[in-house]
């Protein structure tokens, strides 16, 4: 079956649609590539032919390149996968630059057919990149659609000439938006913006773009970069314009990238060295710099993380397969504060009919309000409409009447984190709503099993963590208790992709999976200023690894109460075996000077009147001198990494954790671990295991047991192993 | 191995650097070609005497394009049997040209060369040349490039340095220069400079002013909004130095160097030189030395440039009876002042680029030469000059009279 039907209608004009079999979306396939070309070289070498349209078959025109064609043409490779890459994508620049010059006698520019690209919905990527090497792209004028390449977002760029295309098209500062941050936008902002030449009603698409093939002149089939005395627009590097643009971008670039994603230096280095060349050499370059980041570890570590695996959770890859469809009609959500109100506005949002409950109307109103705010804000924005305001509100009903749960086939308990109280809450509960009933909670700290106790259906009780805004973060921990069932499981994850977020299934134990490994990060932060390391060197160390906040800022963010409290509980739970009173002796200290956090515009750091942060709080130094002697920022790298790369290792040594690509995926969507790594595991592989296990011996001697090398990892780095060596097979049979 | 003398050092008088400067409608070949004429004045140097002419500058394009040294010489009163070439070591241009000519007569390549330096800052402007290292992003990236004025205010901020200090620092400058300017120190080096009917279009330096800490605390700093807003290098600067929380950015107009027109020429030779053409020697080049250094921070050459140069000379810093260093910035001063825990006094004693001006490429040289008119007006036996240089480096020389 092909993926491009090819046809010519009477007047001479082919028509060559791309229609992939079975998929509701086209993406290029390393097939369909060749396809391609051979329906251009019928277009080129049919005298009878005098131009053609490239369209789709479907809705949309495509949404991308299909990832694997990158894996095969490493794989290929054998043992050079760089030359692989290389020869691979110079044959895609191949195919492109020929629908581009179209037959056309290489001095007088004359001669060509047009080739016009008609695009009737969403065009991402390679969807782009094939339009973009037409002679024209017409878009139909579908608010919905998307138009753009967003490669940077998973940590490459665009490499089948999108990037070379765009910068002589646009300039570079225009084209920044879309080739550095992956910008995406409506045809109508497409064509505003240059993009793509020009926008129809849906309806005239085909008809126009004909109308164009037909009406062709020569020198309007010319790209201006093959035409005499082209000038890059905005300046070529070192014309004084764009020199200020380039130096500004490295810059920009460098910072904000903190040194740690390769893909959008290498663009950017793609895009400056391909300025000073002739445009076939442009592409020769920025194949090479494509290949470079397709080859860094960093880039499959992303589009592994942050792709193949997050999509493949949000597709129930670990959903009990034999469970039927258990998507949420009714869900009931008690306890109206932050979290309950978060999660009532994001159930409505999908379309779930809520019952919001707490004990007082007033409580639950004030839930309420927390969706209409967020809807009048979104509607300010233009992301929201009235009509979609009113729809939202009309599905949430707050209340204290227990009784409207009745129906429900799902419930979020989200009430105050205390055994006694959520157990009182689940009886009264589940004599209201019937048999079916799942019942979750939205605990951060209690064992499920624990809570589930209290339960008729221990078999149908289960935890839903969300994190916190809950409108916002987009992983979601589930837990599965000691007695939790198939069902509840399945019922959590067809919820949560109805809410559209990455979920991922831990089992229970202490602080579940996220919490586990975010805890000893932060700790290891403030032990580190009891020890008399700089705070800036903490801060500044993580910002090194790519976090976006360091720890002391997360306890900020987070608040030093909620570290007392955990702390209290945790020593409270583990007795003299607790490790943690150095990180105690700051925390406590700073609650008792009133330095709660972010909340109380006082904590690790100074905040201004308007709560924005001023600085290390100066105070912090005075109890904790800063010590003469610093540490190499390398040891505090590590210390911070290997405080929660370890805790993953044990919550999947321990069971914790069934599948490394959830611990991947868990840690940078809930804490946004190191993205540019992929993940815990993903980083522990770049490091290989027996480098990582030296280290953990190295932090073992001089600090402690805390960085014990885990039995697992120990196994490994003998064997010479890494995670995703081990575990794939595991992983996919899951 | 044979020694290197100065015979003689000239330098123009140094304007300022912008549209209003007295030197911005003289060519930077004109500026060059007087200088070189004054040295050849004072030193008879007719006929084919020296090797080379070996000239600092650093922006080489436009007018300074092309090999200015040839055309400086083709358009001077020297013998056209006299070759030129331009070098570019940045800042240290001048001082540069001279360790390379003294280098060369000490290796036997000749009796005799000029070495020195034009920049004209006002006609040629600073960056016009362009640059890989701040606009190639992989090169940009890799070196962790920011510009100087960033560099100067991270070594401000990892050193401790406040505003008040290198304030202070400024107007002891401007104080330092006025007097010494008063006091006819500069007389010896600087020539007027004449168009060509010999008027005379400059005599002396025009841009040492009065100030004070009040004025100078007036002024906005320079490179904050590059650091903290666009395009943002101070986050570039933090990946560098982690440890910092933040850059300090403390340096302004007033005490940083200022743009300048100027050029200077040293007469560097070997014994028989002197004897042969009836000139005396008026110091010994003892020891040179260059040096790389981590590029973000750029600007602290001249502390391991000063280690290495004394290395070389066998000496150690208590030796060294007087000191130039290049005021690049006030902190680049302050460094040197702290790394050597130097006395003030022996430093820059009378004001520096700060109070005058730092025309790039010439620079080098005119310190040099005044740091010879100090030894020999206050009677001191050894002096070293260096400077700090763009992408991290630095340089140094030991004179030593005879």
């Amino acid at each position: 079956m092909a993926d491009f039907n090819y046809s010519v209608d009477a007047d001479g004009v082919a028509t060559i649609s791309w229609d992939v079999p079975g998929k509701s979306m086209n993406v290029l396939s390393y097939a369909a590539l060749e396809e391609l070309n051979g329906h251009i070289d019928t277009v080129l070498a049919d005298e009878a032919v005098k131009g053609a349209i490239i369209t789709s078959g479907k809705k949309d025109f495509a949404g991308g390149m299909d990832l694997n064609v990158i894996a095969q043409m490493k794989e290929d490779a054998g043992d050079d996968p760089a030359k692989g890459l290389f020869d691979g994508i110079m044959q895609m620049h191949g195919v492109l630059r020929k629908i581009e010059r179209a037959g056309m006698d290489v001095k007088t520019n004359k001669g060509g057919k047009p080739i016009v690209a008609a695009l009737p919905g969403i065009a991402l990527g390679i969807g782009l990149e094939i339009p973009l090497a037409c002679h024209r792209i017409i878009a139909a004028d579908n608010p919905k659609a998307k138009i753009g390449l967003p490669e940077i977002l998973v940590g490459i760029f665009p490499g089948a000439g999108g990037t070379t295309r765009l910068v002589r098209k646009m300039g570079a500062m225009a084209a920044a938006p879309f080739l550095l941050e992956g910008k995406t936008v409506a045809p109508a902002k497409a064509k505003s913006a240059g993009l793509i030449d020009e926008v129809v009603a849906p309806e005239e698409l085909q008809a126009r773009a004909k109308e164009w093939v037909l009406n062709a002149k020569d020198a309007d089939i010319v790209k201006p970069w093959d035409a005499k005395g082209y000038k890059m627009p905005g300046g070529a590097p070192y014309h004084p314009a764009g020199f200020q643009t380039y130096v500004g971008a490295a810059a920009m670039i460098h910072g904000k990238t903190a040194g740690v994603y390769p893909a959008a230096k290498a663009l950017l280095s793609a895009a400056y060295e391909g300025a000073m060349v002739p445009f076939d050499d442009a592409l020769r370059v920025e194949c090479r710099w494509f290949v470079n980041v397709l080859m860094h570890p960093s880039s499959s570590a992303m589009i592994r993380s942050l792709f193949i695996n997050k999509q493949a959770l949000e597709k129930g890859a670990v959903r009990p397969k034999d469970v039927a469809d258990q998507s949420v009609k009714k869900v009931g959500v008690l306890g109206a504060g932050m979290m309950g109100a978060g999660i009532a506005l994001v159930s409505a949002m999908a379309g779930m009919e809520v019952v919001l409950i707490d004990q007082n109307q007033e409580a639950a109103d004030r839930g309420k309000s927390y969706s209409e705010t967020y809807l009048d804000k979104g509607i300010a924005r233009k992301k929201a409409t009235p009509e979609k305001k009113e729809a939202v509100l009309g599905a949430i009903t707050a209340t204290t009447d227990l009784e409207a749960l009745k129906g429900a086939d799902l419930i979020i308990e989200a009430v105050f984190e205390d055994v006694g109280v959520k157990a009182e809450m689940t009886k009264k509960v589940e004599a209201v709503v019937g048999e079916d009933c799942i019942f979750a909670t939205n605990t951060s700290t209690l064992p499920i099993t624990e809570l589930a106790k209290a339960s008729e259906r221990p078999d149908g009780f289960i935890g839903i963590h969300f994190f916190s805004p809950v409108e916002k973060m987009m992983l979601v921990e589930i837990i599965k208790g000691k007695e939790t069932g198939d069902r509840a499981v399945a019922k959590a994850l067809d919820y949560v992709r109805q809410i559209r977020k990455t979920p991922i299934v831990v089992n229970d134990a202490r602080f579940f999976y996220c919490n586990r490994c975010i805890i000893p990060y932060i700790n290891e932060g403030i032990r580190m200023v009891g020890e008399g390391v700089s705070p800036a060197l903490v801060e500044g160390a993580a910002r090194l690894l790519g976090f976006p906040v360091g720890p002391l800022q997360l306890v900020d963010e987070t608040s030093v109460e909620l570290g007392v409290k955990i702390a209290k509980a945790t020593k409270a739970a583990m007795g003299d075996a607790y490790p943690d009173g150095a990180v105690d002796d700051i925390i406590f200290w700073m609650a008792d000077e009133g330095r709660m956090g972010r909340k109380a515009n006082a904590g690790f750091y100074d905040y201004d009147a308007k709560g924005k942060r001023a600085g290390l709080w100066a105070g912090l130094g005075e109890k904790f001198a800063v010590a003469d002697e610093q540490p190499d920022v390398t040891e505090v790298k590590h210390r911070l990494m290997m405080s929660q790369v370890l805790e993953a290792v044990r919550a999947l040594e321990e069971g914790v954790l069934e599948d490394i690509r959830e611990g991947d995926v868990g840690a940078i969507l809930a804490w946004g671990f190191a993205p540019w790594s992929g993940g815990p595991f993903s980083w522990l592989d770049m490091l290989g295991a027996p480098y990582a296990a030296e280290v953990c011996d190295q932090l073992t001697e001089k600090f402690g047991p805390r960085f014990s090398t885990p039995a697992l990892l120990r196994e490994m780095a003998e064997e010479g192993e890494g995670f995703y060596e081990r575990f794939d097979e595991s992983a996919d049979a899951a | 191995m044979t020694d290197a003398y100065i015979y003689d050092a000239v330098r123009s008088p140094r304007g300022k650097g912008k549209k209003d400067g007295t030197l911005h409608e003289v060519t930077a070949a004109r500026l060059s070609a007087e200088t070189l004429n004054e040295l050849k004045r004072r030193n008879n140097l007719e006929g084919h005497v020296v090797e080379d002419v070996i000239w600092g500058n650093v922006t080489q394009v436009g007018e300074q394009g092309a090999c200015l040294a040839r055309s400086a010489v083709l358009y001077s009163d020297l013998d056209e049997r006299i070759p030129g070439v331009s070098i570019n070591r940045f800042c240290a241009s001048g001082l540069e040209a001279v360790n390379m000519a003294a280098n060369q007569v000490r290796g036997g390549a000749g009796d005799a060369y000029i070495a020195g330096g034009v920049e004209s800052m006002s006609r040629v402007p600073m960056g016009s040349d362009g640059g890989a290292i701040a606009a190639d992003p992989f090169l940009a990236a890799k070196t962790y490039f920011v510009p100087q004025g960033i560099s100067a205010d991270i070594i401000a901020t990892e050193y401790g340095f406040s505003r008040d200090d290198c304030d202070a620092y400024a107007v002891e400058s401007q104080k330092r220069a006025a007097a010494a300017r008063a006091a006819g120190r500069f007389e010896k080096s600087v020539y007027t400079l004449r168009d060509q009917n010999g008027l005379a279009i400059m005599s002396e330096d025009e841009m040492i002013r009065e100030t004070n800490m009040q004025t100078l605390g007036g002024l906005n700093p320079s490179f904050a909004m590059m650091g903290e807003q666009m395009p943002g290098f101070d986050a570039v600067a933090l990946l560098k130095y982690p440890h910092l929380e933040k850059i300090n950015h403390v340096h302004h107009a007033g005490n940083s160097s200022g743009i300048a027109d100027g050029s200077a020429a040293v007469l560097i030779g070997n014994k028989e030189f002197g004897e042969r053409h009836g000139i005396k020697p008026r110091a010994r080049i003892k020891a040179t030395s260059k040096v790389g250094t981590d590029p973000t921070i750029m600007l602290t050459g001249p502390v391991p440039a000063t280690e290495r140069v004394l290395a070389a000379a066998g000496m150690g810093i208590g030796d060294i009876d007087l000191f130039e260093v290049n005021e690049a910035f006030a902190s680049v001063v302050l460094r040197f002042l702290q790394a050597f825990n130097a006395d003030h006094d022996k430093v820059n004693v009378n004001g520096g680029a700060i109070a005058m001006g730092h025309p790039l490429g010439a620079t080098g040289a005119m310190i040099l030469g005044a740091l010879l008119d100090e030894m020999e007006r206050s009677d001191r036996e050894t002096g070293l000059a260096t400077l700090c240089i763009g992408s991290g480096m630095g340089a140094a020389t030991i004179l030593e009279r005879v």
